[in-house]
């Protein structure tokens, strides 16, 4: 079936010829906003925007914080069945290495000050997904002793519903984090008075 | 042995200090006033033909608008040797929130009082370390009593150290509106 594709032009395959063909063009070619390809060259022209930004849309570390059942589906979700590691994704034990942190389970007011403080040690720029219900509203515990939504001490990225969510939610979530990771620029760019400012205020 | 033998033995032993017993389903509970309750727990747990070598569980019970005394602390036993089981209950008043502590009878009664301290604020007298052990420490209030809040927002009686993380949260959140 293959073989019978490739039919001759000229003494050469159909590939031989597209390559040629694409080499010859020397002018960029669009293929994405921002993003333009010069086959003759081999090479993509991009903003530094948008490469920070795919890197670290396709290496998104998280940070191992399971409080209760939900943790479990999320260690399913990392294991071979679902098998996070095909996005990039590597689920490490220390803030100090994580871009994401899955809060995965229902928070107690004991445990805030924890969830706050590896927070606050994971580097910048960083990420927070609400795993479940608990974590997203507090879910069916309205109690003395806990947190009604985690969004009440951080910034959450993303809500995944369920209780707990199944792997495919989970992803989805992640995927959803990626595309606005892809979405809105985080680089921060040093000016001449050793000030910081975001990529996106120079647009403006 | 039969539940309500242990019962009676119970009553013949300590007859000023039984209030009233019930039997349901084979199964015995013994309420007796507070102020012996070690001795009676102690003479349970000593005699041969007894031998309550194992304190099952250790709790209380508020019975806040149903009557006065207000508490019950709970004792749960059993013996591994003659596989027999009692309840004995302790009536601890609000105003005198304390009863002597079993910790030195049974080992695993350190705990369980600690944690009966922390949700019901009974104090056990001759406990060798009496902190809360499930709330934080500089909690204020005691939760599974009937008066407590049943909601998350505690108002006036949140936790301080709780209260301050909602407040540094109110930062970004003005940045991000």
């Amino acid at each position: 079936m293959l073989l019978g594709k490739i039919s001759l032009i000229g003494g050469k395959t159909e590939l031989e010829t597209l390559i040629k063909v694409f080499s010859d063009i020397t002018e960029p070619i669009e293929v994405e906003k921002d993003i333009k390809i010069l086959p003759g060259a081999n090479t993509i022209i991009t903003t530094i925007d948008k490469i920070a930004s795919w890197g670290r849309r396709c290496s998104l570390w998280p940070l191992t914080f399971g409080l209760a059942c939900c943790a479990i589906e999320m260690m399913a979700t990392g294991a071979s069945h679902y098998d996070l590691d095909r996005f990039g994704i590597i689920f490490r034990a220390s803030p100090r290495h994580s871009d994401v942190m899955i809060v995965a389970g229902t928070v107690t007011k004991k445990m805030a000050p924890v969830l706050v403080n590896l927070y606050h040690q994971m580097p910048e720029p960083r990420y927070v997904i609400a795993m479940g219900s608990c974590a997203c509203s507090g879910g069916i515990f309205n109690t003395y002793s806990t947190v009604q939504g985690v969004d009440e001490i951080l910034p959450v990225d993303v809500y995944i519903p369920g209780c707990p969510p199944r792997p495919e939610a989970l992803i989805e979530g992640i995927i959803k984090l990626q595309e606005k990771i892809k979405n809105k620029s985080n680089l921060r760019i040093k000016d001449k008075d050793g000030s910081f400012r975001n990529s996106e205020d120079n647009k403006k | 042995m039969d539940p309500l033998e242990i019962v009676k033995i119970i009553k013949n032993n300590f007859p000023q200090e039984v209030l009233w017993y019930r039997c349901f389903r084979d199964e015995c509970d013994i309420t007796v006033r507070k102020e012996k309750i070690k001795e009676i727990l102690a003479y349970l747990k000593n005699n041969p033909s007894l031998d309550f070598d194992y304190l099952i569980d250790l709790t209380a019970v508020d019975y806040l608008g149903f009557r006065e005394p207000r508490f019950d602390v709970v004792y749960h036993l059993m013996s591994i040797k003659h596989k027999h089981r009692i309840r004995v209950k302790a009536q601890v008043k609000q105003k005198e929130c304390y009863i002597s502590s079993v910790a030195d009878l049974w080992r695993t009664a350190e705990w369980f009082e600690r944690e009966c301290f922390d949700m019901f604020g009974i104090e056990f007298v001759g406990h060798p370390d009496l902190r809360r052990i499930l709330m934080p420490e500089d909690w204020n209030g005691y939760p599974l009593r009937k008066d407590y809040p049943v909601q998350s927002d505690l108002k006036e009686k949140e936790w301080e150290t709780y209260r301050q993380l909602k407040e540094a949260a109110k930062i970004w959140r003005e940045d991000e509106n």
